[in-house]
């Protein structure tokens, strides 16, 4: 029985378990090593948060973290830790990740290592949109989010009706992206210009995507909102990865091809929106994390939870750093994840091109 | 003498290209009246602005000076402001000229190569870290941060067997502009003074106090542009393909080298007195092409006569919509030109020339 005459040791591919429940009516199917990773990446993102939140001006040992985390902690280290540090923390993580799948989901659905809500000039409309809020109406921090989404969402839909001909080409899509962004980036420039010094700046700051003085009133709608997304998201994955072999395929294997893709779509927008909403536009994680996760993972293409968990990861340490960087001086956290992630595209190119 | 022409024969013109003008004559006149076009727009510089002046005037402040209010805001000012819009538009335009040739890709433009990324990082360092806030004092940085950058995107885009494709080259300026205004960005934010000098050097603007600045760039822009004429005779064979110019005798290493120095000393030399401007380079090759066909040489001589003239306009333009304030001419040209990019990636065959 255990040889069917195969010679033994041969590699029949990845490990993958299934668990059942309910006599098999719903079952979970999981590739071992990816899961493994995506617990290692989310153990040293929980490292990193940990690190985080004892460090600052006011140095907290890390047990002391951990005991304030636990509800244990001494009251000053509880108010340092947990009502100023923690917001600001877990706000990183929960962003990273849902920025991480919001990129999987449009990479995928591009097929396009490159596609990417800031590639196509979201993050330069939901800009103008916050500045108008911000420098004409002065609008709290809800009406700059509302900006922000709308001019978003206006700039992507023109994107992808300009570079429409018969199908969107992914470099066409880029070029239109840039295209769109340099109009924008000049009308942006222009309405700093106009604005007074302290004006422009706190909008430039939110501009860039910042985590800086995020409390938890704020954290509370994105948490509710992701809480919502996530689990569709991962719900989307299996039909997202089948939808990759092509159309006709996905509708051999079952799925409705039309519906999986909208349904992907307003997926991906709603996550990236979520983020840009409450925090500004971060740029490059979600260009980057779902490629770093599949590097890792060693799978053919893009899937949304090594996405998720990468991002995470990459928003924590890019938080980290804008908050150490030039202490004690914040800067945005966004500056840090599009440095970052531009030498992680150079570094690219010139592998590509070494291979070649 | 009407033909009709067939849908056929239309795609075999549209492959050639051949351009407006077919013979040297032809072109020829066309190019005076470009001259003549850059005429009116020189005078309309000098006359239009918050307040405007009569040409009788600018004619009488030109050649026969008194000490009257119109004549000094003329010579102190317009005339300043006129001839670094020759200056620098005519760095942009060839700079662009010489880049799409060079890398055989209609859409490469020295901004889209991370030259102003560059140039505004050595800036925001030269501002932010260094102190220094006079415009003679920083126009050094721009022009390093603007060569240092395009050797690396050049580098970056060329590795692998391939070479400097066109995506390759577009992507590596892409990304490496990102981490450069991002890290420029963050310099900025640090510290109000440089922010605020930043938003006003990011804008783009031809309006620099006296010839000082003009005069610091000068040599470099006439440098570039004598390599570039010099080339232009290559970068015809350039467009054969590297190895049928190698095959007629061109050396490519050595042209690649000389056109990356000018383009360098162009748009390095431009943007350190003006400030990122952009899509200049971009389109106007394109209207050189439409007019003059595939032959460089006639490409350079038409972009060198048209591009002031865009970027002279563009300027008059920003004086005009928000009388008395002013709208800097690169947010103008920005304004211009994304439209066209846009257009020209719609139509079917962008990458190859």
């Amino acid at each position: 029985m255990s040889n069917l005459g195969l010679p033994a040791g041969i590699d029949f591919g990845r490990p993958i378990r299934s668990l059942r429940w309910f006599g098999g009516r719903v079952s979970l199917r999981f590739d071992i090593k990816t899961a493994t990773i995506c617990l290692t990446l989310l153990a040293i993102a929980l490292v990193v948060a940990l690190v985080t939140l004892a460090s600052g001006d006011y140095q907290v040992p890390l047990p002391d973290v951990v005991r304030a985390l636990l509800g244990q902690g001494e009251g000053r280290i509880h108010m340092v830790v947990v009502e100023w540090r923690l917001p600001r923390t877990a706000l990183a993580l929960l962003l990273g990740a849902a920025l991480g799948m919001g990129g999987a989901i449009f990479q995928s659905l591009t097929r396009n290592p490159l596609g990417s809500p800031d590639i196509i000039g979201f993050d330069a409309g939901a800009f103008t949109g916050a500045l108008i809020v911000i420098t004409l109406l002065h609008g709290s921090y809800y009406a700059i989010a509302g900006g922000a989404l709308f001019g978003g969402l206006v700039t992507a839909l023109v994107v992808y009706a300009l570079a429409y001909n018969r199908g969107v080409q992914g470099f066409r899509l880029i070029i239109v992206g840039i295209g769109v962004s340099a109009m924008l980036t000049a009308l942006n420039t222009w309405i700093l210009l106009r604005a007074k010094l302290e004006v422009a700046m706190a909008a430039a700051i939110w501009g860039a995507g910042t985590l800086n003085g995020l409390d938890l009133d704020r954290l509370f709608p994105a948490m509710i909102i992701l809480a919502v997304l996530m689990p569709l998201a991962m719900l989307m994955s299996r039909p997202m990865g089948q939808l990759e072999l092509g159309d006709d395929a996905a509708r051999a294997l079952g799925v409705n091809a039309e519906r999986t893709r909208l349904a992907l779509l307003v997926l991906g927008v709603a996550l990236t929106a979520t983020v840009t909403a409450t925090a500004g536009p971060i740029g490059f994680v979600a260009l980057s994390a779902p490629q770093l996760a599949r590097r890792l993972t060693g799978t053919a293409s893009v899937a949304i939870l090594p996405a998720a968990a990468m991002g995470a990861l990459l928003l924590a340490v890019a938080d980290f750093v804008a908050q150490r960087a030039f202490a004690p001086t914040q800067i945005p956290v966004g500056i840090v994840t599009v440095s970052l992630g531009g030498i992680y595209f150079v570094w690219l190119l010139l592998r590509e091109a070494r291979r070649q | 003498m009407t033909v009709a022409v067939t849908s056929h024969d239309r795609a075999r013109q549209e492959e050639k290209r051949p351009g407006l003008a077919q013979t040297n004559a032809t072109r020829f006149v066309w190019l005076l009246l470009a001259i003549a076009v850059l005429l009116c727009v020189i005078l309309a510089s000098i006359a239009v602005g918050s307040k405007d002046i009569a040409l009788g005037t600018v004619f009488e402040a030109l050649f026969a000076y008194n000490d009257s209010d119109d004549h000094a805001i003329i010579l102190a000012l317009r005339v300043p402001r006129t001839l670094m819009g020759l200056t620098v538009g005519a760095a942009l335009g060839v700079a662009g000229a010489l880049i799409q040739a060079l890398t055989r890709n209609p859409l490469a433009d020295p901004g889209v190569l991370g030259v102003n990324a560059g140039a505004a990082f050595f800036v925001v360092l030269a501002v932010g870290l260094l102190g220094i806030t006079a415009i003679q004092g920083y126009i050094w940085f721009a022009f390093l941060g603007a060569i240092v950058t395009t050797v690396v995107v050049y580098l970056v885009g060329s590795a692998g067997r391939n070479g400097a494709t066109p995506v390759r080259l577009t992507l590596a300026g892409v990304a490496i502009g990102a981490v450069l205004g991002g890290v420029s960005a963050g310099i900025a934010l640090l510290n109000p003074a440089t922010f605020d000098r930043m938003r006003q050097w990011n804008a783009g603007s031809l309006v620099a106090p006296g010839y000082e600045t003009l005069w610091s760039v000068l040599p470099f822009i006439l440098l570039g542009l004598a390599i570039a004429i010099a080339m232009a005779r290559r970068l015809n064979a350039v467009a054969l393909g590297d190895d049928l110019a190698a095959a007629l005798g061109a050396n490519m290493r050595r042209t690649r080298g000389f056109v990356v120095l000018a383009v360098t000393l162009l748009a390095g030399g431009a943007t350190a007195a003006a400030g990122p401007i952009g899509f200049v380079g971009l389109m106007v090759p394109h209207v050189a092409r439409w007019i003059a066909g595939p032959d460089q040489r006639w490409i350079l001589a038409f972009t060198i006569v048209l591009s002031p003239v865009l970027l002279l306009t563009a300027d008059v333009v920003g004086r005009l919509v928000m009388r008395p304030g002013e709208l800097q001419v690169g947010i103008v040209t920005a304004f211009v030109g994304a439209p066209v990019l846009i257009l020209l990636a719609r139509r079917r065959k962008v990458s190859g020339l």
